[in-house]
């Protein structure tokens, strides 16, 4: 038994997010006039500024606290380290847009505050319950966010479906974890680990299929996606942008804890899941998407097929596969959140637009803009020398040298596929008519694309750190 | 010296080529042409050093080629009597070309150009001619095809002038796949590709046998035979001679350098030069003699009825090619080359007074519509009717001392062997038909009516090459510049024969040729044709006389009787004017059945099979896909559901069915 101030030094980013949430909570309720933003958002990225560099602070051997519920340790730091980038570049990019759309209501900056903070539990969750207080904090949040846009229709559907579906999800999981803890008598990860010793029977694998369900609906990979692209083509942009970059990246971090901290004897037994839903992810990202007109629809099978890929690092089991994936994590959030940011640079007057006809001459309307956006696309596409290939590369190694030939060999043909897709918006944006030009984007927008792409166009020249960090995160996890 | 002769006319397309536009035409000509004059003056006197002197043959070694395993080859100048036999020929003609087009071309905007072609060609003769090893004359080969290909699709904008280019290329190309089967199989027999290694191998391989096809064959035989295949195609021997009449949409000096005295020469040049090896195949021989005594029979009677002035001279080149090879396959190798030799005059100054005419009338080349040009054009008349005299072979002009030596060494042949009897009689009446179209060409042209109907369509049809006479159509001389080259080659013509007659094939040989040429210890052709019935000498002249009184009877005495002729024997007309069908046939065997292979392979094998399965048929599947992918997302909620539902149940069954492991 370690004394609470122990593990709230363990804890200090939660901490953090939750007082500060409930502090910004107070101050919008009493002090914001018509339940106006204010200076919420400001106050928002502050916090969650200051939770992510607390990550920075003590860090250490892995530390396990709160009776075992809750664990620090460099892999937990380092996917804290992306989703707190997800929530505070999100923050960024809708404060203008929410004015503009005149939902810049208070609640919103204090939600997605509460639901990073269910992501980092979530990260940090060392027992079934820790996992599931973590995810339904999260989800909760995510639900409310997801239609905020409440008298948009579209925003409203998709907040229903989002949350309709999200409840028959946290249902398999739960299923799934009380089947788990029935065969293994405890929640805790490690003593599951322990209970099943390297020997799966039946029922654990029925634990094992439905806990995996319940976590493949947040990564939205096949077939369990079936929500995302009505949830990110409904939601405000800012919201979406955020679903596809934090919200991945909880979802996964918690996916590849579990699977490797409870069941590490049974790699074979989860990676065949594993395999079945990457590869399927895969090709319904890079068929599907194919077809799209709106962008952010187009967004959303490229973020499905992105978890595909993701998935095919964690497949291979490995030490090496876990860094693969946090480095692809890392790069698919900047290329994401760069696109996001570019997205939300499409307005038309006063008219925020989706579609990818819009894009088109964007080149000789606003070069700059086209030739960021552009580097996302073929970024996102894998073409080398930008930071997506090496992205790919990582996790196909990864599988290679995991002996997993025909999954690195579909995985490699699926992304043939979906360069498709992103190259015809490159070639609508310099070879069509030009549509009509888009207003100045906010100086927050336009930074977050630009560095976006710096670090896309430039990772080739310095990946170093990135590969340490994520070698130190992996090794850590195992 | 030698490197020089060889190397100038490169200089000369080097500075032409790349600082023509910058240059402008003027110098470019000027620079061609003095390089060309001096690259002759140069041969002329290693001619009288080698030849005519005492200086000994050598081999000026320039530098190594490849050196590969066995394979070495070296970049050297062969320097012996034959060489510089052709360094005479191919020098004295080109830069008598040269300057004549000064003239000739002096309209066409891009003379650079031609001229810089001039001068590659000349090069790549001069290589092909110098060569010290069958690679340096492949070498040499190749670029004479590759120049003849760029001069005769010179004006590329004309479809006919293109298509005749890709002709010339193709049918060379097939010559040249027998030539370098030949240089193969000599380098698997010797070891080598050097002309000394390979002619001191030859008597060794005699009587050799190799396998091939799953029978034996004899060595040399097969090596001559490939060998000769490659001087068929240049020399536009029978089967492989459809090229050469095509070949004249050229500009017209174009056809006096490459159809007179260079290219097609080569052919001969190359039997010759490689006479140690025949010598040692006498089934080769044999076969040359027929090939050559045939397509001298068989374009003379095209010769008869062409109505285009440079396509019956074409043939006649064509036809006197056939005596040469005549000559060398009855083993005179001298004698083919002394033929070459004296042809070069005559049928460089024949093609240059063609030029003229053609200039003078205005790029019409139709004789039809010629005749009575001899008093306004009196200088060209006299150089042609020179010309075909010696093709005729009048007595004491250049022709007479080497075709009738050819018809006479022939008919020392056929005192033995039955291609013998073949070439005598073939090349006789060759002799007969030779006199007839020369003669009707010069009666055509210059004498009876006058049928210049200047229409201004024909001369705008030919606008292109347009010499911009202004509106003055009558027939006009030409200017200096083309007349010097016409006076000189005129004079060769006349007296090239009488002077070197004894060195080439008389008793001067020895002492002329030295060891430049090979005879078996058994070919005394030269002693033999000297000995054969005086009666035999005559019938040339008999067959010149003959035609040239037919002509001038059908002609010129009783104009109309061609036509008379012509149409008793509709049919006999028709296979000689569309050139015993020829082109129609080779359309039909190759040209056709290529393009339909082509076209099988095009839409059928890339089209259909490879973009069909590949890149178009699979992303025609991938739309597919595409389309029944998007059509699963209805958007109904218990649809989405279902889906996730179906996603654990087949996890499930799969853990069910296969079992965990």
């Amino acid at each position: 038994m370690t004394p609470i101030s122990f593990a709230l030094a363990h804890s200090l980013p939660e901490v953090v997010l939750a007082v500060g949430a409930l502090a910004l909570l107070m101050l919008g309720v009493f002090r914001a006039r018509d339940g106006r933003d204010w200076i919420i958002s400001e106050c928002a990225i502050a916090v969650l500024g200051l939770a992510f560099l607390l990550l920075f602070v003590g860090a250490g051997p892995k530390v396990v606290v709160f009776d075992g519920a809750f664990i620090d340790d460099a892999y937990g730091r380092y996917m804290k380290g992306l989703a707190l980038i997800g929530s505070i570049v999100t923050l960024l990019l809708s404060l203008d847009y929410m004015r503009r759309e005149k939902i810049d209501l208070f609640e919103f900056p204090v939600l997605v505050i509460l639901a990073t903070l269910g992501m980092l539990m979530l990260i940090s969750a060392q027992t079934l319950i820790s996992l599931y207080l973590g995810l339904e904090l999260m989800s909760l949040a995510l639900y409310v966010i997801a239609a905020f846009h409440r008298d948009n229709v579209r925003a409203s559907e998709a907040g229903l479906k989002y949350f309709a579906l999200g409840a028959l999800s946290s249902g398999m999981l739960l299923y799934g974890a009380s089947l788990l803890y029935g065969f293994a008598g405890t929640v805790s990860l490690q003593g599951i680990a322990a209970a099943i010793n390297g020997k799966a029977n039946i029922g654990v694998i029925f634990g094992l299929v439905f806990m995996l369900a319940g976590l493949s609906f947040k990564m939205s990979v096949v077939p369990f996606h079936m929500w995302t692209p009505d949830v990110y083509e409904g939601a405000p942009t800012p919201v979406t942008a955020f679903f596809a970059s934090a919200a991945k990246m909880a979802a996964v971090a918690i996916t590849m804890r579990l699977v490797v901290t409870a069941f590490p004897g049974v790699t074979d037994q989860w990676r065949q899941i594993l395999i079945f839903v990457s590869i399927l992810s895969m090709a319904l990202g890079a068929f599907a998407a194919i077809g799209q007109t709106n962008i952010k629809r187009l967004m959303a099978y490229s973020s499905i097929g992105h978890m595909g890929f993701a998935l095919v690092g964690l497949a291979a089991g490995t030490e090496q596969g876990v860094q693969g994936v946090l480095v692809y994590l890392s790069i698919y959030l900047t290329m994401t959140l760069g696109t996001f940011a570019a997205i939300l640079s499409m307005r038309v007057g006063d008219v925020y637009v989706e579609k990818i006809s819009d894009l088109a001459g964007l080149s000789r309307t606003n070069g700059t803009m086209a030739l960021f956006l552009s580097a996302m696309m073929l970024s996102l596409a894998g073409i080398p020398p930008l930071a997506g290939f090496f992205a790919k590369w990582y996790v196909f190694n990864a599988a290679i040298q995991a002996h997993l030939y025909p999954l690195a060999v579909i995985g490699v043909l699926m992304s043939v596929v979906a360069c498709f897709y992103y190259l015809r918006i490159v070639k609508v944006i310099y070879f069509d008519e030009p549509a009509p030009g888009f207003e100045r984007a906010s100086p927050a927008v336009t930074a977050v694309l630009i560095v976006a792409s710096l670090l896309v166009v430039f990772f080739s020249f310095w990946p170093g750190p990135l590969d340490v960090a994520a070698a130190a995160a992996a090794k850590s996890l195992f | 010296m030698y490197t020089a002769i060889v190397f100038l006319p490169l200089l000369g397309f080097l500075i032409a080529g790349a600082f023509g536009r910058s240059l402008g035409p003027r110098p470019s000509e000027l620079v061609t042409t003095s390089l060309l004059v001096i690259s002759a003056i140069l041969s002329w006197i290693a001619f009288i050093h080698v030849g005519l002197g005492e200086a000994p043959a050598s081999t000026p070694v320039l530098g190594a080629w490849i050196n590969s395993g066995a394979l070495n080859i070296e970049w050297a100048l062969r320097i012996d009597t034959l060489t510089v036999v052709m360094l005479v020929v191919v020098t004295s003609v080109s830069c008598l070309v040269h300057l004549y087009s000064i003239g000739y071309m002096h309209e066409d905007p891009s003379r650079p150009r031609f001229f810089a072609y001039l001068s590659l060609f000349t090069f790549a003769m001069l290589m092909l001619v110098t060569a010290d090893n069958l690679v340096q004359m492949f070498f040499g080969w190749e670029g004479v095809g590759l120049a003849s290909y760029l001069l005769i699709g010179f004006w590329y904008e004309k479809p006919s002038a293109c298509a005749a280019a890709i002709k010339a290329f193709v049918v060379n190309r097939v010559g040249d796949f027998g030539f370098a089967l030949g240089i193969f199989l000599v380098f698997a027999l010797t070891g080598s590709v050097a002309f000394d290694t390979i002619f001191a191998a030859a008597p060794g391989l005699a009587g050799k046998q190799i396998h091939i096809f799953g029978m034996n064959a004899d060595a040399m035989t097969v090596t001559c035979l490939l060998l000769f295949m490659g001087a068929m195609g240049k020399s536009a021997q029978f089967l492989l001679h459809t090229w050469l009449p095509d070949a004249m949409e050229g500009p017209t000096p174009v056809s006096a350098l490459i159809h007179a005295a260079t290219m097609v020469t080569a052919g001969v040049f190359m039997v010759a030069r490689l006479s140690p090896l025949f010598e040692q195949a006498p089934v080769a021989l044999t076969f040359v003699t027929i090939v050559g005594a045939t397509t001298a029979f068989f374009a003379a009677t095209i010769g008869l009825v062409q109505n285009d002035i440079k396509r019956v001279i074409a043939y006649s080149t064509c036809s006197q090619l056939g005596y040469m090879f005549v000559a060398l396959g009855v083993g005179g190798y001298s004698l083919g080359i002394f033929h070459l030799f004296t042809h070069a005059f005559f049928k460089a100054l024949l093609f240059l007074g063609a030029g003229s005419v053609i200039h003078a009338m205005h790029h019409e080349q139709d004789m039809r519509k010629m005749g009575g040009l001899r008093k306004d054009i009196p200088f060209t008349f006299a150089m042609m009717t020179i010309g075909t005299l010696a093709l005729t072979g009048f007595p004491f002009t250049a022709g007479y001392y080497s075709k009738d030596a050819i018809i006479e060494a022939a008919y020392a042949t056929s005192l033995h062997s039955g291609a013998g009897v073949y070439a005598f009689l073939l090349t006789v009446i060759a002799a007969g038909f030779t006199s007839f179209y020369s003669w009707r060409l010069v009666f055509m042209t210059f004498f009876g009516e006058r049928h210049v109907a200047h229409d201004d369509r024909g001369h705008a049809a030919h606008a292109h090459d347009d010499h911009g006479h202004g509106h003055d159509h009558a027939p006009h001389e030409s200017p200096l510049v083309m007349l010097i080259p016409l006076a000189l080659l005129g004079f060769g013509a006349l007296f090239a024969g009488l002077v070197f007659s004894s060195s080439f094939i008389g008793h001067g040989y020895e002492e002329f040729w030295k060891k430049a040429l090979y005879s078996g210890p058994g070919n005394h052709i030269l002693y033999a044709m000297h000995e054969i019935p005086e009666a035999v000498g005559y019938v040339p002249f008999v067959m010149m006389a003959g035609g040239f009184l037919l002509a001038l009877y059908v002609y010129v005495i009783a104009p109309g009787t061609a036509k008379r002729i012509a149409d008793a024997n509709p049919l006999l007309y028709r296979f000689l004017l569309n050139k015993w069908y020829f082109d129609e046939l080779y359309d039909l065997i190759f040209v056709r059945p290529a393009f339909w292979l082509g076209r099988l392979f095009w839409k059928g094998g890339d089209g259909r099979i490879i973009d069909g399965l590949g890149p178009d048929g699979i992303s025609a599947r991938v739309i597919d896909v595409t389309n029944r992918v998007v059509r699963l997302q209805t958007g109904y909620l218990y649809h989405y559901a279902f889906a996730m539902l179906i996603g654990v149940a087949a996890l499930i069954s799969w853990y069910l069915v296969g079992g965990v492991r």
